[in-house]
C-alpha cells in the first residue's frame, strides 16, 4: 500500500530478488507510463494554481477529509478538511517535497539514554536500532534516490561510509547572505543534502533551478522522487502498479495476513491474496488502515508526531529572488545540540533539557501566496512590486523536534466519512512544553541572525499555533508535511506496535515501511530515514526468505 | 532576466468574444469592475476570465481545472499548458461539488450539504448590486467592504487570476507577472547558477 518513497524502495528490493509485487496506490498516476515505465509523464509543471491551490497531487479534502481536535474537550472534532496532508499520487510525498534529505545523528536514536527523561507526558524512548545499524542503508538510500551534498561540510553530522553521490548544487543568493551571517555568529551552515540532481544522474537530468520545487512535481524529473526505484521495480516485469485503488482492509486468518480487499476507480470491490503485506501509506493512512481492518494493538495510532516549525522571517533592503533555485540550499544543525544557553532556557521553562531541529535557510517564492497577504485596493500593486513579503524577504524554518506523547494520536472519526464511505483519520494533537519552549528560545536566536544579516524587521510564527483560528496556513493544525510515529517500533510488544524490522508484533507478515515506525521525530525531515528503514526491512525479508 | 517573454495564446475561449462560460453579461461586468477595484490592472489582465473559467470549468472538455504540462512554451519546449488534464471520475465529483454545490445529490453529500462557488458568486454579486459596474469607485469600494466574506473570496480568485498562468484565463499578455517583474514559469530554461547565486 502506497507508492511513495517507502513503498517504492520495498518494491525495488523485492522485485530485484525475484518476488512478485502488486503496488496499490490510492491516488492518480502523473509520474510514469504504465505501459512503458521507462517513459516519464509530462503532467508536472511550473504552475502555482495547479499545485498549491487546486489539489493536483491530491488528496482532495472534499473527497478524503481528515479531522482534527486538540483534545477530547473539542468534542468529536474541531475541524474537517486538510490536516497536514501529504500527496496522494503515484510517488507519494516524494513528488511534492523539495528534497532535503539529511540523515539523523547518532543521538537521534538514543535520546533517552543521551539526554534523560523529560516528564510523564513525554513518551520518550530509544530506538531498537542504532545509527551504525542503519548507516549502510542510509548510503543505499542516498544512491537510490540520488542525493547531492558535501560530506565534510557539517561538523554535527554522523559518520558516513562514503561521499554523497553528487556534489551540491548552486547556492541561492539569499542563502549565501544568511549563511555568512550565521557563521559570523558562530553557527555552522552547510549545503543542504538535497534529492535534486546537481549533475545528470541515473538517466535523469540535472536540476535547472526553476524554483517551483517545494509542493510541486518536477517537470524535468530532476528531483529525487521515488521514480528511480519505482521504474526499476516495474521494468523487472514482476511489479504491477495499480493507481486509483483504495485498500480498505488487510485480511487476516489465524494471525496471518492473507491479502487485502480494495476498491478500484469504478468503485468495485476486489480482493488480492498475498504472502506478505507491506504498508507504506504514511503515518496517518497506515494506522487508519490497520484500524479499519480491525487490528487491535492499543498503541496503533498513538505517539503521532509532526515537526514543530518555527518560522522566522526578515525584511531586507535588497532583493534576494527566493523563487530561483531549489527552495532550500543551506541548513544548519547547531540547534539540535544543546548548549549552555539552551540548557539555561530549558531550566527556566521547567524542563531538564530541550533541543530544536534542522534550520532551513529559505524565502517565499510564490506570487499568488504573497498577493493574498496584502490588502486589496490601490496600494496592492505597489506592495507586490516592492515585494516585502517575497522578493525582499528571507529567513528560516526550524523543523523542531516534536516530543512523542501517548495522547497525540490518529484514530477513526466517529462521524466523518470519505467518498467511499469509510471513517476518515482523526488527529488528536497538542504540543508538549518541550517544543514550545525550544521554539521560543531558538526563534530569538534565529531572529538575531537576521539582524546580523541586515534585516530591517523580523517576524516569528510557528506551525502549529494554537492561538490562531482553524482554516488558515497558520492554525492549531501543523503544516510541516512531516508525519511520524503511529506504529512505534520496538522490541517489547507491550510498548511498541512493530519490531525493529517493521513487522507487526501481532501479525508478522504485515510490514510497515513508512515513517509510522519512528520512535522519535528528531529534527530532520523523515524521508531519507524512512527509505533507509524500508530498504533494511525489505532486505531482511529477502534474506529470511519469508 | 533580459530574455523577452514569448507569449503564446493559450486558448481561444476567453478572447474570441463568443460569450462567457458561466456569468451573464451583467454579472461578468460586475466581476470585471470589482476585480479592477481589488487589484489595479486586473481589468486589463482579464482577471474576470479566470473567475469565469473556474466557475464554468465544466463547460469545456476536459474541464478547465488543471492546466497541462510540462512546459508553457514561453521559455522553450512545446506549449503544453493549454492542454488541460482530463479528470478522473472522483476528480470530477470533487470539482463539480466544489463549483456547483451538492444540490441535494446524494453522492456529493456524504458528509452533508456543500455550498458551491457558483451559488456564493450569485449571492455575492446580487449583494454588490446590478449597478455596481456603473457606480463610482467610492461606492464600489463601500459595497465591497460591506460584503466582506464575498469580497474575500473574490480577492482570492483575483490574486490567482492576476498572478497565475495565463492558460487559466487571467494574467493576459502576462500583465500580472510583468507588473511585479516576476518571470513566471521558466521551464525548460530554468535559471543559470549565476542567476541563482548572484544578486
Amino acid at each position: 500500500m502506497g507508492s511513495g518513497p517507502g513503498g517504492s524502495a520495498v518494491a525495488d528490493v523485492l522485485t530485484a530478488a525475484g518476488w512478485s509485487v502488486v503496488i496499490f496506490e490510492k491516488g492518480r498516476n502523473h509520474l510514469l507510463d504504465l505501459d512503458d515505465p521507462s517513459r516519464l509523464k509530462g503532467d508536472y509543471s511550473n504552475d502555482e494554481i495547479k499545485f498549491t491551490i487546486r489539489h493536483f497531487l491530491g488528496p482532495d479534502p472534499l473527497l478524503e477529509p481528515r479531522t482534527f481536535r486538540r483534545s477530547g474537550d473539542d468534542g468529536d472534532h474541531a475541524f474537517v478538511g486538510d490536516v497536514n496532508n501529504l500527496p496522494s499520487t503515484v510517488g507519494g510525498g516524494g513528488v511534492h517535497a523539495d528534497g532535503k534529505l539529511p540523515r539523523f545523528r547518532l543521538d537521534d536514536f538514543r535520546l533517552l539514554d543521551e539526554h534523560g527523561p523529560l516528564d510523564d507526558e513525554a513518551a520518550l524512548a530509544d530506538w531498537p536500532l542504532t545509527y551504525d545499524d542503519l548507516e549502510p542503508f542510509y548510503a543505499d538510500a542516498e544512491r537510490v534516490v540520488g542525493v547531492a551534498g558535501d560530506a565534510d561540510a557539517n561538523p554535527f553530522a554522523a559518520w558516513r561510509s562514503g561521499p554523497y553521490p553528487m556534489p551540491p548544487g548552486a547556492p541561492m543568493y539569499g542563502a549565501t547572505l544568511s549563511a555568512a551571517a550565521a557563521e559570523r555568529l558562530g553557527y555552522h551552515p552547510y549545503d543542504a543534502p538535497t534529492g535534486a540532481n546537481s549533475v545528470p544522474y541515473d538517466g535523469r537530468p540535472a536540476c535547472n533551478n526553476c524554483g517551483f520545487c517545494a509542493f510541486y512535481g518536477c517537470p524535468i524529473h530532476a528531483k529525487g522522487d521515488p521514480v528511480a526505484p519505482l521504474q526499476r521495480a516495474l521494468l523487472t516485469g514482476r511489479a504491477q502498479l495499480r493507481p486509483e485503488t483504495f485498500v480498505s482492509k488487510v485480511t487476516v486468518t489465524n494471525g496471518v495476513a492473507t491479502g487485502v480487499e480494495y476498491i478500484d476507480a469504478e468503485g468495485t470491490t476486489h480482493s488480492e491474496t498475498a504472502r506478505l503485506v507491506v504498508l507504506a501509506a504514511g503515518a496517518m493512512e497506515t494506522p487508519r488502515l490497520l484500524l479499519l481492518s480491525g487490528f487491535e494493538h492499543p498503541l496503533i495510532g498513538r505517539h503521532l508526531m509532526f515537526h514543530f516549525q518555527t518560522i522566522v522571517m526578515g525584511g531586507l533592503r535588497q532583493r534576494v529572488h527566493p523563487h530561483r533555485g531549489r527552495a532550500v540550499t543551506h541548513v544548519h544543525d547547531d540547534h539540535l545540540v544543546p548548549d549552555d544557553r539552551s540548557r539555561t532556557a530549558a531550566r527556566d521553562a521547567g524542563l531538564p533539557w530541550f533541543r530544536g531541529g534542522m534550520v532551513e535557510h529559505c524565502g517565499p517564492g510564490a506570487p499568488i501566496q504573497e498577493a493574498k497577504l496584502y490588502p486589496w485596493g490601490e496600494a496592492h500593486t505597489r506592495s507586490m512590486l516592492e515585494s516585502a513579503l517575497r522578493d525582499r524577504m528571507w529567513g528560516f524554518t526550524m523543523q523542531g523536534e516534536d516530543m512523542p506523547q501517548l495522547t497525540n494520536r490518529v484514530d477513526l472519526d466517529p462521524r466523518v466519512r470519505d467518498v467511499r464511505g469509510f471513517p476518515v483519520a482523526r488527529v488528536t494533537y497538542a504540543s508538549h512544553p518541550f517544543e514550545l519552549a525550544a521554539s521560543d528560545h531558538y526563534g530569538a536566536r534565529l531572529a538575531a541572525i537576521l539582524d546580523e544579516m541586515g534585516a530591517e524587521w523580523t517576524v516569528a510564527t510557528t506551525s502549529p499555533d494554537a492561538a490562531f483560528p482553524y482554516g488558515g496556513f497558520i492554525s492549531p493544525i501543523p503544516q510541516s508535511k512531516h508525519v511520524m510515529g503511529t506504529t512505534r517500533m520496538g522490541t517489547d510488544p507491550t510498548t511498541s506496535v512493530v519490531d525493529p524490522f517493521g513487522r507487526l508484533h501481532d501479525v508478522p507478515n504485515v510490514v510497515v515501511a513508512d515513517s509510522s515506525v519512528f520512535v522519535t521525530s528528531s529534527g530532520y525531515g523523515p524521508t531519507l530515514t524512512l527509505v533507509a528503514l524500508a530498504l533494511r526491512a525489505a532486505r531482511a525479508l529477502v534474506e529470511s526468505g519469508s | 532576466m533580459t530574455e523577452q517573454f514569448r507569449y503564446r495564446e493559450p486558448s481561444a475561449w476567453h478572447c474570441t468574444g463568443v460569450g462567457h462560460l458561466f456569468f451573464s453579461d451583467d454579472e461578468y461586468a460586475v466581476v470585471d469592475a470589482a476585480c479592477g477595484r481589488l487589484i489595479p490592472g486586473a481589468t486589463e489582465a482579464r482577471v474576470v476570465d479566470y473567475v469565469d473559467g473556474l466557475l464554468g470549468a465544466f463547460a469545456a472538455d476536459p474541464p478547465r481545472i488543471w492546466a497541462g504540462g510540462p512546459f508553457s512554451g514561453r521559455r522553450g519546449g512545446d506549449a503544453g499548458f493549454g492542454e488541460f488534464i482530463p479528470l478522473s471520475k472522483l476528480d470530477e465529483l470533487a470539482w463539480r461539488t466544489r463549483i456547483e454545490g451538492s444540490r441535494g445529490i446524494a453522492e456529493r453529500e456524504f458528509n452533508g450539504p456543500v455550498v458551491g462557488l457558483q451559488e456564493r458568486y450569485r449571492d455575492g454579486l446580487a449583494a454588490l448590486g446590478t449597478d455596481f459596474a456603473t457606480s463610482d469607485p467610492e461606492t464600489q469600494d463601500t459595497r465591497l467592504r460591506a460584503n466582506e466574506a464575498f469580497t474575500e473570496l473574490l480577492y482570492e480568485h483575483a490574486c490567482e487570476g492576476m498572478y497565475g498562468a495565463p492558460e487559466y484565463g487571467g494574467n493576459q499578455n502576462l500583465l500580472g507577472w510583468q507588473s511585479i517583474e516576476f518571470e513566471g514559469d521558466v521551464q525548460p530554461r530554468g535559471y543559470t547558477d549565476t542567476e541563482v547565486s548572484q544578486p
